[in-house]
């Protein structure tokens, strides 16, 4: 092959010793360490993955909420035994509370500890010294470059920061390394793997998007959401989890204003192995539907058109 | 650039057999938006159609000259229905819906799939070289079918099976008899694109079969079938853009700067504005009136920007709607306590009094009505939106109208959902009331609409 290899190129660029090893040997392999950790995926997911290893590529996990995004990067991290380390998302998020910040007050300690010489050579050694690595607190984004163990970077709901917030992760995402004004260029000590996840609810800039392979995660169909409820509700029958996945696919086909989720769905089926049901009668599905469904309309409406009953049950 | 890059390294490091491997992995790498997937699939579909196995078997076989078996193996699939051509031409339309029930009522995927391509042998009656669309096929090949029957059967079967006859075991059959139709129908699709890449190549097919983004449908000549794509796009877009707006609402948090108070303030510093002040900030929610033309050609154009602009109205500080064709009717209240703005849309044709004459557009006399009732309560907030083509009917202009709306309200703009270029022909004469309106803004699809309900609010 004349091209180089993308993780080869990776570890040449972070100046790297020795490129690191794949993770994976094929999709198929992912899918049955996921499945070991009880995340049943699909082949989008277990294709994704594997090309995020071989390339030294971000992912970018969109999809509506609750159907295993977040899950998806715990189960990775489990699989090949890393250490997830996550940046919660949220509106105002900056740089000291993402990359790192200058532990001021440990700078200042050393200030004053450092003072009765107070000649010139000595404020310049100071001052060398107080920006060092010992002063820095790590925050996620570069506790994760900085890591000598394997580490999987989670950053999730990266929809929520403002644009302009955006910019700070394009640096970490293409170039696996964070520049500190005082300090220099901080590389990565290996090449971690780095999911974003997105509820959507805004675009993400297109340098986002590029530097990132795509995967929608959206619902299951019903084989697999049976699959997963068998996988993570002990001591549920079979029939059970068959049929709580038709009437959750029912419910999905229903305008409703927020569609049942995976998380909800699982909620659901423990509720009802709790309640010690083998099936799923009118009365229950009545009696338990505010579990799968979080807004009063929809659960009007949800029990009118699947019990074929007016009035919902209180 | 950067993705075709990627997806050549993608396919470097795959196993290149797997055709949904494949698949998967060029979806990663190429396409960066969820709603834009069922597009690359059918793109997929097109160009790496599984008949075009054959062809790569032949190739493979004359340059490595081994493994016949594996080669035949791989076209197998590709191969089956074709041979199975043949032998259908046998089979009797009862046998046929009998394989058809079965496969179904089973689910067994191999069987349907077999299944799809003798109905599509028989009915579709594919010709090669015929320059009929795809749709064209699937319409004759579903209709011989009734598979509204078959659904029905199958759904009944199903329930028998159960014991139970309660509602919801009566709904969830239903269901999952209508979920393994949905099944079957995609598969007579894929079975018929497949033939037609067979017969005129990918390419041809490929843009015969090109489909506009939901976002870029043109509104005006939508087909049924995009009209549900629309209303289905609708609701996300409209959540997404409400957010957005918010957002940049918060963030605007501070108002100009308040000099008396900075100067207090500096008071304590010696005179020197360490601390600045600043006013609270006045958020310009502009009252927003929409008077939408509902007349036949344009009613659908109207129907996405009332629900639009009700969808986000939490980010106005108040939103009143009128509807006409030669009468004019306040909707608004039609909207009020309704949690679903498109519930309220449906309602409009029903209950709203439009029509006064003959049922034909009159803007002139729309207006006229409006500024007789309403005029008095604009002020200098009221935003106005007119949508319509501004196709008169020749009747009387009454420009003066929208000259005095305009000075009494903050701005009028017109949306039309007309391309530029037919602007002013025919009865349209949307000139005529162009200089009174703040702006003409050509608005054929949603992402134009959203794009200028954005920058309103």
């Amino acid at each position: 092959m004349s091209a180089l290899d993308p993780r080869e190129e990776l570890a040449k660029r972070l100046g790297l010793l020795h490129v690191p090893p794949v993770r994976f040997d094929s999709p198929h392999e992912i899918q049955k360490l996921l499945a070991e950790n009880d995340y049943l995926s699909d082949e989008a997911i277990a294709s994704v993955t594997f090309l995020a290893d071989r390339l030294a590529k971000p992912v970018l996990v969109e999809g509506p909420a609750g159907t295993g995004k977040t899950a998806l990067a715990q189960a990775v991290a489990d699989s090949i035994g890393a250490r997830l380390i996550r940046l919660q998302c949220y509106e105002g998020l900056d740089e000291s509370k993402a990359l790192y910040e200058w532990n001021y007050r440990k700078q200042l300690l050393r200030i004053q500890a450092g003072r009765p010489e107070g000649s010139a050579e000595e404020w310049a050694h100071l001052e060398e010294d107080i920006f060092a690595e010992e002063f820095l607190l790590t925050r996620p984004l570069l506790e994760a470059i900085t890591a000598t163990d394997p580490v999987v970077l989670l950053i999730d709901e990266v929809d929520r920061v403002e644009l302009e917030t955006e910019a700070l992760l394009l640096e970490i995402l293409s170039e696996y390394q964070v520049s500190i004004p005082e300090l220099g260029t901080v590389r990565a000590k290996q090449i971690p793997m780095v999911f974003l996840t997105s509820n959507n609810t805004r675009e993400l800039s297109e340098a986002l998007k590029r530097r990132c392979l795509y995967l929608y995660v959206g619902y299951p169909t019903i084989e697999r959401e049976r699959d997963i409820i068998l996988a993570r509700v002990p001591g549920i029958s079979a029939v059970l989890a068959e049929q709580i996945a038709q009437v959750v696919r029912s419910l999905r086909t229903l305008d409703l204003k927020k569609a049942p989720s995976v998380s909800e769905t699982l909620d659901w089926a423990r509720t009802l192995v709790v309640l010690g049901r083998e099936e799923i009668g009118e009365q229950d599905a009545a009696d338990t539907l505010h579990i799968l469904l979080k807004y009063q309309s929809d659960i009007e409406r949800a029990t009118k058109e699947l019990l074929g009953r007016s009035k919902p049950v209180a | 650039m950067s993705e075709h890059v990627d997806a050549a390294r993608a396919v470097q490091v795959i196993d290149l057999s797997d055709r949904a491997l494949v698949k998967s992995s060029l979806a990663a790498t190429l396409v960066k938006d969820g709603d834009h997937l069922p597009v690359f699939s059918t793109a997929f579909e097109v160009f790496f159609a599984n008949r075009a196995f054959d062809s790569v078997a032949d190739l493979m076989d004359g340059v490595e000259a081994q493994s016949p078996e594996g080669a035949t193996g791989a076209s197998g699939p590709g191969q089956a229905p074709g041979e199975g051509g043949g032998a259908s031409s046998s089979m009797s339309a009862a046998e046929l819906a009998d394989l058809l029930f079965r496969a179904l009522r089973e689910g067994n995927r191999d069987d349907l799939r077999r299944a799809a391509a003798e109905a599509v042998t028989r009915y579709a009656g594919v010709e090669p070289g015929r320059p009929v669309g795809g749709t064209y096929y699937l319409y004759r090949t579903l209709r011989n079918l009734e598979l509204d029957a078959l659904e029905r059967r199958l759904s009944e079967a199903s329930l028998a099976d159960q014991n139970t006859s309660d509602a919801l075991a009566e709904r969830l059959s239903r269901d999952e008899a209508h979920a393994r139709i949905e099944q079957l129908k995609s598969e007579i699709e894929r079975e018929i694109r497949e033939r037609l890449v067979e017969d005129r190549g990918a390419e041809a097919l490929a843009k015969s079969v090109r489909r506009p983004l939901p976002e870029d449908i043109d509104v005006m000549h939508a087909n049924r079938d995009e009209m549900a794509q629309l209303e289905r796009a609708l609701r996300p877009l409209s959540r997404k853009l409400a957010v957005r707006l918010a957002r940049r609402r918060r963030r605007r948090r501070r108002g100009p700067v308040d000099l008396r108070h900075t100067v207090r303030r500096s008071l304590s510093t010696g005179g020197v504005p360490i601390d600045l002040r600043f006013k609270p900030p006045r958020p310009a929610k502009p009252e927003i009136i929409v008077i939408a033309d509902i007349s036949g050609s344009v009613a659908s154009f109207a129907r996405f920007t009332l629900h639009l602009v009700h969808a986000i109205s939490s980010q106005f500080s108040k939103v009143r709607s009128f509807v006409f064709v030669d009468g004019l009717d306040e909707v608004s209240q039609l909207f009020e306590g309704v949690d679903d703005p498109a519930e309220a849309v449906a309602r409009i044709n029903a209950e709203a009094d439009v029509i006064a004459f003959d049922g034909h557009s009159d803007y002139g006399r729309a207006f006229l009505t409006f500024h007789e009732r309403f005029a008095d309560q604009l002020t200098k907030r009221s935003t106005i939106l007119i949508l319509g083509d501004a196709r008169n009917n020749y009747h009387q202009a009454h420009v003066e109208v929208i000259a005095d709306l305009k000075y009494r309200s903050k701005a009028v703009y017109w949306l039309n959902p007309e391309p530029t270029s037919y602007w002013n022909s025919g009865d349209s004469i949307v000139s005529q009331y162009a200089p009174y309106c703040e702006r003409v803004v050509e608005c054929r699809t949603l992402r134009q609409l959203e794009a200028f309900v954005g920058e309103l609010a």
